[in-house]
């Protein structure tokens, strides 16, 4: 579990990032986040949430968008979803995938902040 | 109360990810072959780097650093075969990360070392988010712990360079199926190169010597190439 070294790493670096916008007030992050990233979405969010306390972010919500694991085939010439995470294939070919195209995000996309 | 969308798009594992980079570069400017072990607990990691560190220490100017949550003493057994090993302790944490590298580093001369191998902690869900700024990695199974590994854990597989299929000696008496390890292998990580090797026997250790000895001459291609 080292989803709470994430959300700490996460923490650190949007409060940095709010202070370097003269002091945002933020109520949510918006975190793009790989299926193939190897963090798990659940402990991530109860992380966050313990993570934060005793920050300037207490009390803000993580909202995140799981970016699907896209390959691409060499084949089709085309961007591809493989049939499962342990089968990295095209589902039309089914050429080996050596190119991953998305889904080792962690990224923090935006924030919501009070106007 | 109304509110606004800040754009920030930044990788959270950034900081971790510039180190490795500024790692990376360090280490292809000394020369040094760098290469990190990944393995669940007890598949032979240590084991494994003790042989190798021990044949290779004939040749080349070896270290390791090993890690691990607690205890000295996969860097007491290391040091049989060479002195140049450090023990990471994490305390809890359940994977190495590119600082602790770097202060695990301090003062060795990378310049009088050819082959550096950083000996991750027993993990295989954790370790793959962080880049060490090693040039290789490899992921250890063991034949005791069955075929199906890389498919549980795909992640760690995909993010390494080549497998190490340990504990051969006991593929036997575990009825490990090779063929179907093979296949999983390549179904996670398609063209992934794969040793199988003994470390009590010394079955395979040769085709691994031979892999890293061509590795670092390409290493000192690139060391010269970045050189010009």
């Amino acid at each position: 579990m080292h989803e709470l070294s994430i959300a700490i790493s996460m923490i650190d670096q949007i409060v940095e990032e709010s202070e370097s916008r003269g002091g945002l007030d933020v109520e949510a992050v918006h975190l793009k986040l790989g299926a193939f990233s190897g963090v798990d979405k659940a402990a991530l969010l109860f992380s966050y949430e313990l993570a934060c306390e005793g920050t300037r972010l207490q009390g803000s919500r993580l909202l995140i968008e799981t970016i699907p694991l896209v390959i691409y085939c060499d084949t089709c010439q085309k961007s591809r979803t493989p049939p499962s995470m342990y089968q990295l294939c095209c589902p039309v070919c089914q050429t080996p995938g050596q190119t991953i195209v998305s889904g080792r995000e962690i990224e923090v996309a935006s924030l919501e902040v009070a106007a | 109360m109304s509110t606004r969308i800040v754009e920030v798009r930044a990788k959270v594992l950034k900081q971790n990810d510039l180190l490795a980079r500024a790692l990376r570069e360090r280490f292809q400017r000394s020369g040094t072959c760098v290469v990190g072990l990944v393995s669940s607990p007890g598949s032979g990691k240590t084991a494994f780097l003790e042989k190798l560190l021990g044949r290779l220490a004939r040749d080349y100017r070896v270290a390791a650093l090993v890690g691990d949550l607690a205890t000295e003493n996969d860097a007491a057994r290391l040091q049989r075969a060479t002195p140049n090993v450090r023990q990471i302790t994490t305390g809890t944490i359940c994977h190495l990360d590119a600082q602790m590298v770097e202060t695990a580093l301090e003062s060795w001369r990378l310049e009088a070392i050819d082959f550096l191998f950083i000996e991750n902690v027993g993990n295989l869900v954790c370790p793959s988010s962080y880049d060490l700024g090693e040039e290789l990695r490899f992921v250890l199974l063991s034949a005791t712990e069955g075929e199906d590994k890389p498919l549980k854990y795909p992640t760690i597989f995909n993010s390494s360079d080549v497998a190490i299929i340990t504990k051969m000696d006991l593929a036997d008496a575990a009825d490990f199926d090779l063929v179907a390890a093979r296949r999983n292998i390549e179904s996670v990580r398609p063209g992934m190169k794969v040793f199988e090797v003994s470390s009590k026997t010394g079955l395979g250790m040769e085709e691994v010597l031979g892999f890293l000895h061509a590795q670092l001459a390409r290493s000192r291609e690139t060391q010269v190439e970045a050189a010009l």
